[in-house]
Order: structure tokens, then sequence, then C-alpha cells
């Protein structure tokens, strides 16, 4: 290996890194707030990159239907709840979120051409139809097991995950898709030659955690979230609804998702189940932040990015298996570290 | 007597399958007695164990690969090559490599909080389905062929209606080790990491090897339905042993009810059977091939999780009446007793005793000492620190500075286990029971530390004798406590009153020379109440010493030898109960100030 070489595989590492890290930011903050192990994470990522492939396929993305097929489930679930519970005055807002939402979404898709949309326009069109699964999913999967512990929590994500693959392939078939970059530029840095693509990937990334810090630290909707991460209970005494935090935790995860996989599509071919494996490395990286710290995650996370970019180059073949593997050194690391104390759950 | 009527019937059915079932059904039967051995094992980890993997396919996995390599690789390196050939062999093989793995995998994460557990497992059983597909000796993605079939005593199971004896044998076998263990001490034990840590614990239970235990367990069983997976197909490649199917697994056992043994069964006849028939019909329905079975797998799972936690089994078992439950009070010869100390005789000794949470002091410099025969009451006002100080006392969470000692040994930095183990018992503040095991089992984990016989012994039934001696003396304190009517009801279904004896009882299982009971009359009835007293005061008359936190003041000044009253986590004032009632600074930390 010489020094070009590496420098490549250094640009590889990060622009992946950057993705897992986003992705470990997402974990943390949906673990933090409901104590959800977030698993279905990676099926946004490749739902976000697939709608956007299929518009500009000229297709109907299959997650339009699965956008109606969730509206319509959330709204008779919850107009069930309004009326046994008197709160018919919500009816108007439940309709309009999850039937007249969905269905906007459609008329555009279906009476416009979004295969002729400006590429900015379309992205928009593709996160209009996927972030919104987020909190549905939330509300149908989760919310009624709000109380329940972070291992039924856990099984119950594997389940979600598990169903959502299994439309993804219904949806978009077995084979993969990539979307056109975003950029064509590129800028030689003496030995190495940095692609548009990458620059946008990492100034996105970059970008979306900035936002994200400024929305935590700034927002009464961010300190509500950092209010419910710390303690459930005070939060709700203090009339932070649990049920709007666990919602919008998901909203900012789908949303991160999506754009994560509308970010790698122009890099990497992405298929139906692709996302899973995306996600768990996201997911490596958020361990080694021990699901608690911010910062370390993303550290962890571009740690991660890196090691597969070289392992590929060494031992292709071996490059799951030594990602997946760091993460028993990293539980060794973590378990001489944090003194234990049980909780009752 | 129905329920063995029941199980006749089905071992009846079992046995006569094979001869009426055709090829394809036989064939299913297999597989699905294969998958139960592997749920059984999640039915012990998840439904009982409270802990959970995703990554028992990788075991299943390694007993395959291990038994394949060894008997059809074409040349084994030098070191294997007296192992080869033989599938007993690659069986004795496999549960040595999938102990060696589990233990390893199993000690890094389970000191780690619950969901390290099952994180880590979807990591390994990735990384170890792609190191089935890379590695050459393994024959990569493509697999091994050339499997030798079993024999046994020289009978060749080349056919599926052949082998189906051997699987269902050894399920049948696996659902006996696992039922004998779970009615044990080790199973009461490993019963009670579900919601009782802490409990067990004080009561002498290793909590950490009980969990490594049951995940050893289940790695091994899933090793045995590899073995028998690779002989009977003959055949192994990668798609087996992937992160999918541990996660069909881990639904077989929550589908078919996890905290039962034969919900094993149930599930993984279920999902099994669902499966078939959904490849079939869904791609046809769909107009398109792929694997959408867990789109329905899914689903179901979700509704499974949200409206019946337990699974199916609980539904099915209502549908056939109960039998009677045990009333015999258990018989055995009485357990050998720790010698008691001298009434009088020092048995703790806390010295200047700092508890701080981060910048709050909750004890500052407490010093109190407890004797052989006394009754000692640690009094004050809520908040004042009294549970902290018990916990500090009984290793829960130990000290920051200052010393205790117990029985004249440096006890500040041991952990309950070990403190319990030199003859302290307690009860708890918040009653710490396990809601669904009867009052003579919970009481039964007082007496842990009395018994020795380990796991092995257990499963196979080779500890009944010690077993009957230790349930024998939980029945004696079921009875000295007066809880005698409720020995077999569920500990969950007493009242609290009730419970908090049914703690009293628990701790006295033990055999301790030292009592501490936190809030014990709270709850009682004012008949229970003197009855408890009266048993205090009888303890106390054969040398037990016992301290006592407690609200109730005729109680206390009726009961206690000596008082120590606390306020804002220091001592405020010692000594005999009618010098303490009359102490002003107790009387203004109780009443308030008189100006």
């Amino acid at each position: 290996m010489d020094l070009q070489i590496a420098l490549l595989l250094g640009q590889d590492g990060i622009t992946n890194g950057a993705i897992y890290a986003l992705l470990s930011l997402a974990l943390v903050l949906v673990f933090a707030v409901t104590r959800v192990i977030f698993i279905p994470q990676g099926e946004f990522v490749a739902f976000g990159a697939l709608t956007l492939a299929s518009f500009q396929a000229g297709k109907t993305p299959g997650t339009l239907w699965l956008l109606i097929g969730a509206g319509i489930a959330v709204a008779l679930v919850d107009i069930t709840m309004a009326l046994r519970g008197g709160a018919s005055r919500r009816i108007p807002g439940i309709v309009g979120w999850n039937l007249a939402y969905p269905a906007a979404a459609a008329a555009i898709v279906f009476l416009l051409k979004p295969n002729e949309f400006p590429l900015l326009a379309q992205i928009v069109l593709a996160l209009a139809l996927v972030v919104p699964l987020g909190p549905m999913m939330y509300r149908l999967a989760y919310q009624p097991l709000a109380e329940a512990s972070v291992l039924v929590l856990l099984i119950v994500s594997v389940a979600v995950h598990l169903a959502l693959v299994g439309l993804g392939l219904l949806f978009f078939g077995a084979e993969g898709s990539r979307t056109p970059s975003f950029s064509d530029a590129s800028f030689n840095l003496g030995l190495v030659t940095v692609s548009g693509q990458t620059l946008w990937v990492v100034g996105a990334s970059l970008l979306l955690i900035v936002v994200l810090f400024i929305f935590f630290e700034r927002t009464i909707y961010g300190k509500a979230l950092r209010a419910t991460a710390m303690n459930r209970t005070g939060a709700r005494l203090m009339g932070i609804s649990t049920v709007m935090a666990g919602k919008l935790s998901f909203l900012l995860a789908a949303l991160i998702g999506a754009f994560s996989g509308i970010l790698i599509a122009p890099i990497t071919t992405i298929y139906y189940d692709t996302g899973f494996l995306i996600g768990l490395k996201g997911f490596v990286g958020a361990i080694v932040g021990g699901l608690a710290s911010y910062p370390v995650a993303a550290a962890g996370a571009i740690l991660v990015g890196l090691l597969e970019a070289f392992s590929s180059f060494w031992a292709s073949a071996f490059k799951e298996v030594i990602v997946f593997t760091l993460i028993i050194p990293v539980l060794v690391w973590r378990s001489l570290t944090t003194r234990h104390v049980e909780e009752d759950e | 007597m129905r329920p063995r009527l029941m199980l006749a019937v089905f071992l009846g059915l079992l046995l006569i399958a094979p001869l009426l079932a055709s090829e394809f059904h036989v064939t299913l039967l297999n597989y699905i007695g294969l998958y139960a051995i592997v749920a059984l094992g999640l039915v012990l980890l998840t439904g009982v164990g409270g802990l959970t993997s995703f990554g028992q396919a990788a075991f299943v996995g390694l007993g395959a690969y291990t038994t394949a390599y060894l008997s059809a690789a074409e040349s084994l390196p030098a070191w294997a090559a007296s192992l080869g050939g033989s599938p007993w062999m690659g069986l004795l093989a496999g549960l040595l490599v999938t102990a060696v793995v589990a233990f390893v995998l199993g000690f890094l994460t389970l000191r780690l909080s619950g969901h390290y557990l099952p994180l880590g497992t979807i990591a390994w059983g990735i990384s170890l389905y792609f190191l089935f597909g890379n590695l050459e000796f393994l024959g990569g993605h493509t697999g091994m062929s050339g499997i030798p079939a079993l024999s046994i005593f020289g009978v060749e199971l080349r056919e599926s209606r052949k082998f189906y004896y051997v699987i269902w044998a050894v399920v049948l076998g696996a659902v006996w080790l696992t039922r004998n263990l779970l009615d044990s001490r080790e199973g009461r034990a490993i019963r009670s990491l579900k919601g009782g840590v802490i409990m067990a614990e004080a009561m002498g239970v290793d909590t950490a090897r009980s969990k490594v235990m049951i995940f050893l367990i289940a790695a091994l069983f899933a090793c045995v339905s590899g073995w028998l997976y690779a002989h009977l197909q003959r055949f192994v490649n990668p798609t087996p042993f992937g992160l999918h199917i541990g996660i069909e697994y881990l639904f077989m056992a929550v589908v078919g009810g996890s905290a039962h043994v034969w919900g094993a069964l149930v599930g993984a006849g279920v999902i099994t059977v669902l499966k078939q028939w959904l490849q079939d019909w869904l791609p046809r329905l769909l107009g398109a091939s792929g694997n959408f079975e867990m789109i329905v797998f899914g689903l179901m799972m979700i509704v499974v999780l949200q409206r019946a936690r337990d699974g199916l089994w609980p539904i099915l078992a209502r549908l056939v009446p109960q039998r009677e439950v045990q009333r015999e009070v258990p018989q055995g010869e009485a357990l050998p007793r720790r010698p008691v100390p001298e009434s009088g005789q020092v048995l703790l000794e806390a010295r200047n005793v700092v508890k701080r949470f981060g910048g709050l002091v909750a004890n500052n410099d407490m010093s109190l000492t407890v004797r052989a025969g006394e009754v000692m009451a640690l009094i004050g006002p809520n908040g004042a620190g009294k549970s902290t100080m018990f916990n500090c006392i009984s290793g829960v969470n130990p000290a920051t500075e200052g010393e205790v000692r117990f029985r004249g040994e440096a006890v500040t930095h041991l952990n309950s286990r070990q403190i319990a183990r030199l003859g302290m018992s307690r009860t708890f503040q918040h009653v710490r029971l396990l809601p669904t095991m009867s009052v003579l089992e919970n009481v039964a984990i007082g007496g842990h530390l009395r018994g020795s016989r380990g796991v092995l012994p257990a499963m196979l039934h080779l500890e009944r004798e010690e077993e009957a001696r230790l349930l024998a003396e939980a029945a004696r304190q079921v009875e000295r406590v007066g809880l005698k009517d409720s020995m077999f009801d569920l500990a969950g279904s007493l009242a609290l009153g009730q419970q908090r004896t049914l703690e009293i009882a628990r701790a006295l299982c033990a055999d301790p020379c030292m009592l501490l009971l936190d809030e014990p009359a709270a709850g009682l009835r004012y008949l229970e109440k003197q009855s408890l007293a009266e048993l205090l005061r009888k303890l106390r008359g054969e040398g037990m010493g016992i301290l006592l936190v407690e609200h109730d003041m005729d109680f206390v000044m009726g009961l206690a030898d000596r008082v120590v009253v606390m306020e804002f986590g220091e001592k405020i004032a010692e000594g005999l109960p009618d010098e303490v009632q009359r102490d002003p600074a107790v009387l203004e930390a109780y009443l308030g100030g008189v100006d």
C-alpha cells in the first residue's frame, strides 16, 4: 500500500463513516428517549434511497402504498381511541395527518411527473413519503408497549425490521439501484482526487449534526426530548407528552435515516436489504458511545468507516467479519470501565 | 390426572407418526424437532432468565460445521486427524467449541446491562455467517457435502423416518433436562434473574454465574441441533445459520410462550408449518418470488407482543383443566446449622460510615453496634438515610468511607453475596419477591447457600435428597412465621403484610445469626404485628442479633433493647427506648421544635 491508496481508502472510510455517524446519532437519540433499540433504522436508509431511485426511473415507489396503508391503520386506531375517550375534537387532526396527507402525497406522485422534477424537489418528495413512516411506526408498533422492558422493545424492533425488509423486497424487487451524483465536480488535492459527492456527504452530515445540536440546545422541542431522555416520569410531570417525544424522536431518526440513504445512493448500489448492514455499522459506533454519548458515538462510527475501508483492501472477503468482530473488544473495554448497577425492570 | 393423559397421548402420537405420515410430513416433523431443541434453549434464556440471543443460529452452525469438517473434510490437519471420521467425535468437538465460544461471549457481554447481550449476538451472528461463507476449508458459500449418516448400534440412519426417532428422543430429553433444572435449587436461582437480582444476590445467589450458565446451556442445545441437522441433511452451507434464522428461533420461543418448556415445541411447530404454508402461497398471491413470509412473521410478532406477551402455550394450557396443586408439605432431614454466637457478643460494628451519592451525603459519620441476642432499632423520619445505612451494611451499595465489621471481619467492601455467606440475612423495604413462584419456592431461595449441588446434578435430578431437605427447611420457616395456609399459593397473590412476613421466612431460611429487617411491620394488622413481635422475641431468645428499621413506635419501643435515631443522615441519639423517647433532639426531629 502506498500513500495514495491509503488516502483513497481514508477518503472512502470517512465518507462511509460520516453516514454511520449520522445513523449512530439517531440510534442514540431514539434509545435515550424511548429505550427502543432501533434496528429498523437501516430500512429507512434503503427506503429513502430506493424511493428517490423510483422517481428517477419514472416508477411509483412502493413506499407510497406503505404510507397510505400505515396512515389508514394509525387513523383507525387513533379514531377508535378518541371516540372511546370522548375526545372527538382530536379527529380532524388525526384525519389530516394520517389520511389527507398521504392522499395529497399520492396526488402529487400521480398527477405531476416526479421524474421530470429537479433533483432537489425529488429529494424533498422522497423524504416527504418516507419520513412520516417513522412516527406512524412508533404509534403502531411501539406506543402500546411504551412501558415494556428494553428486551421486549428490542424484539419488537427486530420484528418491525423483518416486516419492513420483506415489504422492501415486495416494493422494490431484488435488483439494486443507484442514483446520479449530486455533483460531478472533482477536486485535485495533490496526491488524491476528492469527488464532489464525497464533499456532499461529509458536508451534509456535518451540517445535519450542527442543526441537530442547535435543535437540542436552543429549541423547546429539543429540550423536551432531552428532558424525556434524562427522566421520563419527571418530564411527564412537567407536562411533556412522552408520546409526543417518542414520535418526534422517531421522526428525526427516520429523517436522518432516509437522508443518509439519499446521500450514499450515488456512491453504493442500494438493495432492499442493504440498509440493515449499514444501520448495524452505525450501531457498532453507537455501542462504542455506550448508547449514551453523542460525540463518542460519532467518533466510533468514523472509526468503523475507516476500519471497513482498510479491511476491504487487505482482506476484502472478511470485511464484515472484521467490522462486526470489532464490537467484541469494544464490549470488553466497556465491561471493564463501567461498573454495572442492576436495575429492576 | 388429565395433563398426564394428554402427555401420554402426545407421546403416543409422536411414536406412531412416522408410520402414518407421508414422507413430506415426516420431514416437516423432523425440522420442527430440530428447531424445538434450539427454541427450548431460548425459553431457558429469554422466558425464564430474561436474557436474549439473536445469534442461536450461529451456535447451530458451530455444531453443524464442526461435525461436517471432522467427518467429511478431504484432508484434516494432522492434529485433528485422529478425531476424524466419526460423527460422535464431531458431537464432542462441537460441544467443546460451542462451550468455549459461548463462555467467552457470555463472559464479555453478560456483565453489561441487558441489551448488550442481544446486540452482541446480532454482531456475532453476522460475523460467524460471513466466516462460514468465506473460509476455504469450510467450503465457502457452496458448503460441504458428503457428511456420513449417523449410525446407532450398527443401524445406519439414512432415511428420515428412522432419523425422526433420534431427533424426537433428543427433543424429549432436552425437555426433561430443562424441566428438571427449573425444578431445583439452581433453577430457582435462574428464575430469580428476571426481576430479582438484588434480592437473589442478598440470598447468596451468584447471578452472573447463573446467567453464563443458561447462556451456555442454550448454546449447547443449539449445537446439538446443528449436529443432528448436519447428519440428517448430510450437507451444510452457511444459509441456515444466518442472522434471520437466528431471529426466527427467537420468534418460535416468543410465539410459543417463552416462559414455558412446552411453548418451545408449540412455537417451533407453528412457525415451521406457517412458514411452509406462507412460502407456498405468498409468492403466488403477490406475483413475485421472495421470502415474503417475513412480513407476516414480523407483523405477527408485534401483535403477539402487544396482545399476548406470554405466547400461545398459556392460552392452550387454559383449555385443559389444571391438575391439583401439590399440597403435601415437603419432608426431609434437617439441614446442618451454623454455630450460634454467644449472647451479648458484638456481631455488627459500623464505624463512622459515610455514604455519598455524588454531592449528596446520605449517611454521615454513622456508627452503631448490634450484639447477639438483642434487638437494635434504627429509627428516624422519612429520608433520614436508614435504608441507605442498611444497604451499606448488607453490601448492596457499599459505604464511601468508614468501616463495617461483621463477626470480627471487615465487610465494608464485600458484596452482598459474601456478606450473606457470613451469616447476615435481610428483608427489603420495597418487597422483593418473585410473584409467579409459590411461597415455598420463594422461601427456599433463602436457603440457596445451604445447598451445594450444581447445574448438572440438577438437570439429571441427582440432587433430590438435598432438594428435599432444602424444601423441608423452607416449609419449616413458612410455618414458623405463620404462613402455613398459603404455602403453595403464588407469592404475588398474598397481601402486602404477608409478603413482608414471607421475606422474613426467606431470610430465616438462610440460617443467619443476624437479621436486618427493613420495616417488617408496615402493612400488618394489629394481631399480625403482635405475632411478629412474638416471633422476633423468640429469635432474640435464641441468640439472634436483629437490626430493625421501623416507623411504628409502639412496635419498636415494646420490642427494642436499644435504639439509634437518625436525622438527615446523622445519628442524633442512641440509648434505651425510654431515654430516647425523652431526648429533646429526638422530640424536635419528630414533633418539631417547641419554642
